[in-house]
C-alpha cells in the first residue's frame, strides 16, 4: 500500500504548484487555472486524511470544495469576460483597480 | 404678582436680561431702544431691590437668605446657589442699582457719538449683573463668581475703545493685575473649604465665632490676609493699585460706575463681610488698616502732581479706598461701609461731572488747558463744587460724617492707634487741596483752551468731536448730576447720631472688647477700653472741628496757589525739583514694577516658556511624531499597489510564515 506522506507530499507539491503559478503568471485564466490546480491540492490532502483514518468528513468536504469551484469558476469567468470587455486585455497587472 | 416680584433672583437677573437683549439684537435697534431697553431693566431692579429694602427693614429680620438649590456637591461639601439679604448686603444692593440707574441714564447722552452704543449699554447691564451677584451672594463661591465677572466687565468697559491701543493695554493691565488678587482669594476660599467644610456666610461665621482671637499667625490670620491680597487688587490698594489710574482710559460714565463708585468698593465688602474673621485675627486686622493707611496717603500725594482731570479723580479714589480699608482696619466696618455709601454718592457726581466737563470743551482732559468753565456751563460747576466739599469733609456735606468717622474710629478704636489718625488727618488735608485746585484750574480764571479755530488740531481724547465753545451738557447729563449733588450734599445726615452704624449693628459681629484689646494690650492704642463711650465726645467734637479746620487749610492753600498767585505753584515744582518729579511720575512705580516684575517675567516667558517649552518642546513634539508617522507611512504605502499578484504573494508568504512557526513550536 501507498503511505499516506506520499499522497500527502503530492497535495503540497501540487499546491505548491498553484502558488507558483499564480504568482509568476499574468493571464487570468492561468491564474484562474493555478487556483483550481491549489484547490485540487488540498483535495488530494483531504481524500488521503479521509481514506486513511476510515471516516467520511473529508469526502463531505471534498464535494463542497468542488460545488464551491464550481461555482466560482462560473462566477469567475463571468467576471473575466467583463474585465476583456471594459480593458481589452488579460493581463492582471494592468487591472490595478484595487489601488483605489 | 406679588410673589413673583418678590423674588429676590430678580435683583441681578433684570439687569443681565437687558445685557443679553442689548448684546444679542442690539445692533439692529435704533439708539434710542438700546438705551430704553437698558434704562428700563436697570431700573426695575432699583425698584425690585427697594422694594426687598423696604421689607427687610420693616420686617425687623436680620437677613433673609433664600436658596434655589444646590449648585456643587461633593462629599459633605456642598455649595448653594442662593442670596443673602441682610443690612450690608442691601446697602451695596441700593447703591449699585442706584448710582447705577442714574450712570445709565447718564450714558445716554454722553455716549451719544461714540460706535457701538449697542455694546456699551450691554457691557454696563452685564456689569450690574455680576455686581449685583457679588453683593447678594450667600457663600464665597457664588461671591468670587461675581468678583470674577465684575472683573470681566471692567476689562471689556476699560477697553471700549479698542481700537487705542492704550485702551486695550489698560485693560489687560487691569485685568492681569486682578488675577494677582484673585489668587489671593481664591487660596482663601481653599483654604476656608478645606478647614470649616462650608462656604455659605452662615457657617462660616458661625465656626468661627467659636474660635478663639489669634492673638499669633494662625489659620483666621492667613485666611484674612489672604482675602486681603484679594481686596488689595479689586480695590486698588498698595501695591496693585496700579490698575486703577490706568482704567481711566475707559469711557467717563465707567469709570464713574465701575472704577469709583462700585466694583472698586468690592474689596471692602468683601473685608467688613467677613468682619467675624478679621475680628479674630488682629494682625490680618492690623495689616488692613496699615495697607489702607498707607494707600490713602499715597495715592493723594500722587494726586496733587497730576494734571488729567480724571487722573487727579483716579488717585482720589485710591486715596478714599485707602480710608475706607483704614476704617475696617480699625474694626469701624459700618464706618467703613458709610464711607463706601457716600463716596459712591460723591465720585461718581465727580466723574461724572468731570465727564461733562470733557464733553463740553471737545474731549479735552488736561486741566491746564480748562480754566473759567464756571461761566459756560454752571450746573456742572454747581454740582461738581457740592461734590468736592463732600470729598474735602466739609460740614454739612456727605464726606464730613463717614471721613469724620473714620477719623474718630482710627483714634479711638482699640485697633486704631493715633498714626493712623495722624495720617488720615494730613491726607485729609491734601484730599481737600487736590480736590480745590482741580475746581480751580477747571472753573475758574480764563479758558487756557483752544477756541474754536484751533481747535480741531488736538486729537480729541475720549473720541469726541470738536465742539467749538466750550457748552453745557444736555439735560440727560444734567439731571444724574443735580440727584447725586443732592444725595452728597444730604446723604451724611443718616449718620448723624450713629444711625447708620447701628443700622449695620446685625452684621457685624463685635468681639468682645476687652477680649480684643486684652490681646492688644501693648498694642498703639490702649485707648478708652470701652470703645467709644459718652465722656470722650468732648474728644470727638474737638477733633471734628480739627477736621473741618483741616479741609478749610487744604481750600485755602488751593485758592492761593492757583487762584491768587498762579505763577507760585510752577516756582514750587522748580524748587523742590527732585520730589517733584518723583511724584509726578507717581514714585515710578509703574516703571518700577516693569523693571522689577513684568520684565523679567515677559523675558522667562519668551526665552523659556515660547521659545523652549512651547516651539522646542509642545510643538516640536507634534512635528516630529506627524513626520515620523509620515515616514513609515511612505514605506507601508508601497504595499498597496493596486496588483493581485503582489496581493497573493503576501497572503502565501503569510501562511508559509504561520506554518513555520507552527512547524518550529510542534519540533519543540
Amino acid at each position: 500500500m501507498i503511505p499516506l506522506s506520499w499522497y500527502l507530499l503530492l497535495g503540497a507539491f501540487l499546491f505548491a504548484c498553484g502558488v507558483t503559478g499564480f504568482l509568476i503568471k499574468r493571464n487570468i485564466i492561468t491564474l484562474f487555472m493555478s487556483i483550481e490546480l491549489m484547490l485540487n491540492g488540498v483535495n488530494l490532502s483531504f481524500i488521503a486524511f479521509a481514506t486513511s483514518l476510515g471516516t467520511l468528513d473529508g469526502h463531505i468536504f471534498v464535494f463542497f470544495v468542488m460545488v464551491v469551484a464550481a461555482a466560482e469558476a462560473a462566477a469567475g469567468l463571468a467576471i473575466i469576460i467583463s474585465v476583456y470587455r471594459t480593458r481589452e486585455t488579460l493581463n492582471v497587472d494592468r487591472v490595478n483597480l484595487l489601488k483605489l | 404678582m406679588k410673589l413673583f416680584f418678590w423674588q429676590p433672583w430678580l435683583i441681578p437677573i433684570l439687569p443681565l436680561a437687558g445685557a443679553l437683549i442689548n448684546g444679542l439684537f442690539g445692533k439692529r435697534f435704533a439708539k434710542s431702544v438700546v438705551a430704553s431697553i437698558a434704562l428700563f431693566f436697570t431700573g426695575a431692579s432699583f425698584v425690585v431691590a427697594s422694594a426687598h429694602a423696604y421689607t427687610l427693614v420693616h420686617s425687623g429680620a436680620d437677613a433673609l437668605e433664600t436658596s434655589y438649590g444646590t449648585w456643587i456637591r461633593a462629599g459633605n461639601f456642598s455649595v448653594d446657589f442662593g442670596f443673602y439679604l441682610d443690612h450690608l448686603s442691601l446697602v451695596m444692593m441700593l447703591v449699585v442699582t442706584g448710582v447705577g440707574f442714574l450712570i445709565h441714564v447718564y450714558s445716554v447722552a454722553y455716549m451719544e457719538h461714540e460706535g457701538g452704543y449697542y455694546r456699551f449699554f450691554s457691557y454696563l447691564n452685564f456689569f450690574m449683573f455680576f455686581m449685583l451677584t457679588l453683593v447678594l451672594a450667600n457663600n464665597y463661591l457664588l461671591m468670587f463668581v461675581g468678583w470674577e465677572g465684575v472683573g470681566l466687565a471692567s476689562y471689556l468697559l476699560i477697553g471700549f475703545f479698542f481700537l487705542k491701543d492704550s485702551a486695550a493695554n489698560a485693560g489687560k493691565k487691569a485685568f492681569i493685575t486682578n488675577r494677582v488678587g484673585d489668587f489671593g482669594f481664591l487660596i482663601a476660599i481653599f483654604l476656608l473649604i478645606q478647614h470649616f467644610g462650608t462656604l455659605s456666610y452662615a457657617s462660616v461665621f458661625r465656626i468661627a465665632s467659636h474660635l478663639p482671637v489669634e492673638t499669633t499667625a494662625g489659620l483666621l490670620t492667613a485666611i484674612g490676609l489672604l482675602m486681603l491680597v484679594g481686596a488689595c487688587g479689586k480695590s486698588a490698594q498698595i501695591p496693585l493699585y496700579v490698575w486703577l489710574p490706568d482704567a481711566m482710559e475707559g469711557p467717563t460714565p465707567v469709570s464713574a460706575l465701575i472704577h469709583a463708585a462700585t466694583m472698586v468698593t468690592a474689596g471692602v465688602y468683601m473685608v467688613c463681610r467677613s468682619n467675624p474673621i478679621f475680628s479674630r485675627a488682629p494682625i490680618a486686622l492690623l495689616a488692613v488698616a496699615i495697607i489702607g493707611t498707607l494707600t490713602c496717603f499715597f495715592a493723594a500725594t500722587i494726586g496733587i502732581t497730576q494734571t488729567d482731570i480724571k487722573r487727579v479723580l483716579a488717585y482720589s479714589t485710591v486715596s478714599q479706598l485707602g480710608y475706607m480699608f483704614m476704617a475696617a482696619g480699625v474694626a469701624a466696618y459700618s464706618a467703613s461701609i458709610f464711607h463706601l455709601m457716600t463716596h459712591a454718592f460723591f465720585k461718581a457726581l465727580l466723574f461724572l461731572g468731570a465727564g461733562s466737563v470733557i464733553h463740553g470743551i471737545g474731549g479735552e482732559q488736561d486741566m491746564r488747558k480748562m480754566g473759567g468753565l464756571r461761566k459756560y456751563m454752571p450746573w456742572t460747576f454747581w454740582t461738581m463744587l457740592i461734590a468736592t466739599l463732600a470729598i474735602s469733609g466739609f460740614w454739612p456735606f456727605a464726606g464730613f460724617f463717614s471721613k469724620d468717622e473714620i477719623l474718630w474710629q482710627a483714634f479711638s478704636s482699640p485697633h486704631g492707634s493715633k498714626i493712623f489718625w495722624a495720617v488720615g488727618l494730613l491726607t485729609a488735608f491734601m484730599t481737600s487741596f487736590y480736590m480745590f485746585r482741580l475746581i480751580f484750574l477747571t472753573f475758574t480764571g480764563e479758558y487756557r483752551g483752544a477756541l474754536p479755530e484751533a481747535h480741531a488740531a488736538h486729537g480729541s481724547h475720549d473720541d469726541h468731536g470738536h465742539h467749538g465753545t466750550p457748552h453745557e451738557s444736555p439735560w440727560f447729563m444734567l439731571a444724574p448730576l443735580v440727584l447725586l449733588a443732592i444725595l452728597s450734599a444730604i446723604g451724611g445726615l443718616v449718620g448723624i447720631g450713629n444711625r447708620f452704624e447701628h443700622f449695620l449693628d446685625p452684621v457685624i459681629q463685635n468681639v468682645s472688647v476687652e477680649q480684643s484689646s486684652a490681646h492688644l494690650a501693648e498694642g498703639a492704642a490702649a485707648a478708652e477700653p470701652e470703645g467709644r463711650p459718652g465722656e470722650s465726645s468732648g474728644t470727638e467734637t474737638l477733633l471734628k472741628f480739627v477736621s473741618v479746620f483741616v479741609a478749610f487749610a487744604g481750600l485755602g492753600l488751593a485758592w492761593f496757589l492757583y487762584v491768587k498767585s498762579p505763577e507760585l505753584p510752577a516756582k514750587i515744582a522748580a524748587a523742590s525739583g527732585g520730589l517733584y518729579k518723583l511724584v509726578l511720575n507717581k514714585y515710578w512705580i509703574d516703571e518700577l514694577y516693569s523693571v522689577a516684575i513684568i520684565g523679567p517675567l515677559v523675558a522667562f516667558s519668551r526665552v523659556v516658556l515660547w521659545q523652549s517649552v512651547d516651539q522646542k518642546l509642545i510643538d516640536g513634539s507634534v512635528n516630529e511624531s506627524a513626520v515620523a508617522a509620515r515616514d513609515v507611512s511612505q514605506v507601508i504605502r508601497q504595499q498597496q499597489s493596486g496588483l493581485v499578484r503582489s496581493y497573493a504573494g503576501w497572503i502565501a508568504a503569510g501562511a508559509a510564515a504561520v506554518v513555520v512557526y507552527m512547524v518550529w513550536m510542534g519540533t519543540r
